[in-house]
């Protein structure tokens, strides 16, 4: 028999009044694994979180962290780098290390390597990719088994977040269990697992290509992509963009023809596999459309 | 609107030790896009601060419209938190000057292209992270400015919402203005017309980004793992490896590089000591 995850949400329903902002998810996190939830702004992902880490009550259903309820105690074995980053901005690198060192009651705790340069620098006075990187550090302290992380490369320059999965990966290597939340197609390539919420519920399970399925998105192929962007814009259709790549997802290639010949102008097209950023705009509208 | 261009010369910026430009200079061309990118402390929102004056240069020169033309959206904020979305036009419709029908004419054009016309009640701290971003740009769009200056307006916002982002900073292109937007996200970068990409306060290379990544020619590598870290970087599951000073071994595949790649491999090629990149 496997061992049980270290991260387990069974059947969890959040509502707020009428709201319902979590209906029916189950999810988990194992040991070495790096999972990544993804989804739209407004499709659940920090409910489900704050539910799974016990700061939130869930309406019905249940959650398990490192194998028991979640609460204030078992918190203090995992670590979470919110977007916000969490760290005193008015306190220095060395300080910060220290402060969260004494909260978990491993006094000595050294500033980490890469960050010995600025030791003595005022937190708010770093750059945002080496806030991130100390977030990080400080999260994992106190040795985790579960890491939870809020968009970690957010706003952080190429060769930077390279380097922070380059962590990430190390860690799981060694047996930490690691949640990730993103809306980024890059950080989603870097999970060996993800999962896909819209309006509340889980829609989709397993790698980019399962999460993609059978949505396909016409690629239209033009000089004036400015111009086929606009008025495919303004025919209402979800387009996306990739690079200087003008796209149409889960619409049929005939109808994108026939707006840009309207426009007079003209395009070759083609059908090929949604990204993984344009399926979560697909059921972001369809989320909306529902509302409305 | 006619759009003026902006040019950067020998721009050098010093916060007490530090130094933030060092010798930066660029310029961006109306009716376009121009993309500024870099890693770390690379000089994006420095350089952005000095275009629309709130950062004093300690040498160097900078031709841009007078600050009443600029359109800014700073990295960290770009709207009233404790107002509604409509406060928040009125109040900088206001201090533009802008009489009432002008202002309610801009302010229904931008919020339907930021798809924000049904929230105009709405607090700005009520919105999502993206529609708030959504919200700054608009706001800097009001006054119709001949330059429009954008400090990463993507960062944190979901996929849905930057293309609604794109979609007003091209429309002001189109319109005519001048552009200029850092990010973090290549995929944006490859869009625009002109890609400058920053490292330590100076241009390591810029142009157009087909240009940028055609004019790249040292050989790339993939593979499992890093045979020397200093020279690699990870994508996905795999490594990217380059070989500025010995034949790349010959069972890696080389591969294409892209703009990302680009990007790391001149930061990479400068941070090792290999001149200027």
């Amino acid at each position: 028999m496997s061992p049980r995850p270290l991260l387990e949400v069974v059947s969890v329903t959040k509502r707020f009044g009428d709201f319902v902002a979590v209906d029916d998810v189950s999810l988990s996190v194992g040991a070495g694994e790096v999972v990544g939830l993804l989804g739209a702004n407004g499709a659940g992902k920090t409910t489900v979180l704050r539910i799974a880490l016990g700061l939130l009550g869930a309406t019905e259903g249940q959650s398990w962290l490192l194998d028991r309820y979640p609460d204030r105690e078992v918190r203090r074995r995992i670590g979470y780098v919110p977007q916000s980053l969490g760290l005193y901005a008015d306190m220095s690198v060395r300080e910060n290390v220290a402060f969260v060192a004494e909260v978990y009651g491993r006094r000595g705790a050294q500033v980490p390597e890469q960050l010995a340069g600025v030791a003595d620098e005022l937190v708010g006075r770093l750059s945002l990719g080496m806030q991130r990187e100390l977030a990080f550090s400080c999260a994992l302290l106190h040795a985790p088994e579960l890491v939870v992380l809020d968009e970690p490369t957010s706003g952080v320059g190429a060769l930077a977040r390279t380097a922070l999965w380059d962590t990430i990966h190390e860690r799981a290597d060694a047996g930490v269990g690691v949640l990730v939340t993103t809306h980024y197609m890059q950080e989603a390539e870097q999970c060996d697992r993800l999962l896909l919420m819209a309006g509340g519920r889980l829609v989709g399970a397993g790698s980019v290509e399962q999460i993609v399925g059978d949505t396909t998105a016409v690629e239209v192929s033009i000089d004036r992509w400015a111009a086929a962007f606009d008025v495919l814009s303004a025919a209402g259709l979800p387009v996306t963009l990739s690079g200087t790549s003008v796209r149409v997802a889960d619409v049929p290639a005939d109808d994108v023809s026939g707006v840009l010949a309207e426009a007079g102008l003209h395009a070759e097209v083609s059908v090929v596999p949604a990204t993984i950023e344009e399926r979560m705009t697909v059921l972001a509208r369809a989320d909306q459309d529902a509302q409305a | 609107m006619t759009g003026q261009p902006v040019v950067v010369r020998d721009a050098v910026v010093r916060f007490g030790r530090r130094v933030a430009l060092d010798g930066l200079s660029m310029s961006a061309q109306p009716g376009r896009v121009t993309a500024v990118v870099g890693g770390d402390a690379a000089g994006k929102t420095t350089l952005m601060r000095a275009l629309v004056g709130q950062v004093a240069l300690s040498s160097g020169s900078i031709e841009a419209p007078p600050p009443h033309e600029i359109g800014y959206l700073p990295a960290s904020t770009g709207s009233w938190r404790d107002l509604t979305v409509q406060e928040n036009v009125d109040f900088v419709g206001g201090s533009y000057g802008l009489a009432r029908d002008v202002l309610a004419e801009r302010a229904g054009v931008v919020l339907a292209a930021a798809g924000l016309e049904r929230y105009r009640d709405r607090l700005s701290r009520q919105l999502s992270g993206g529609m708030r971003r959504k919200l700054g740009v608009c706001l800097a769009l009001l006054h119709d400015p001949t330059v429009l200056v954008l400090d990463e307006p993507s960062t944190g916002v979901d996929p849905v919402s930057r293309v609604d982002l794109w979609r007003l900073a091209a429309r002001a292109a189109a319109a005519g203005a001048t552009v200029i937007m850092t990010t973090t996200y290549m995929d944006e970068a490859e869009r625009a017309s002109q890609v400058l990409v920053l490292d330590r306060g100076r241009v390591l290379v810029d142009g157009p980004p087909d240009a940028v990544v055609a004019a790249f020619d040292e050989p790339l590598t993939q593979g499992p793992r890093a045979i020397r870290p200093e020279w690699a970087w990870r994508r996905g599951g795999t490594f990217r490896e380059m070989w500025p000073s010995e034949p790349p071994p010959s069972e890696l595949p080389t591969v294409a590089a892209d703009l990302e790649d680009v990007v790391i491999a001149r930061t990479l090629l400068r941070a090792n000591g290999r001149g200027d990149a």
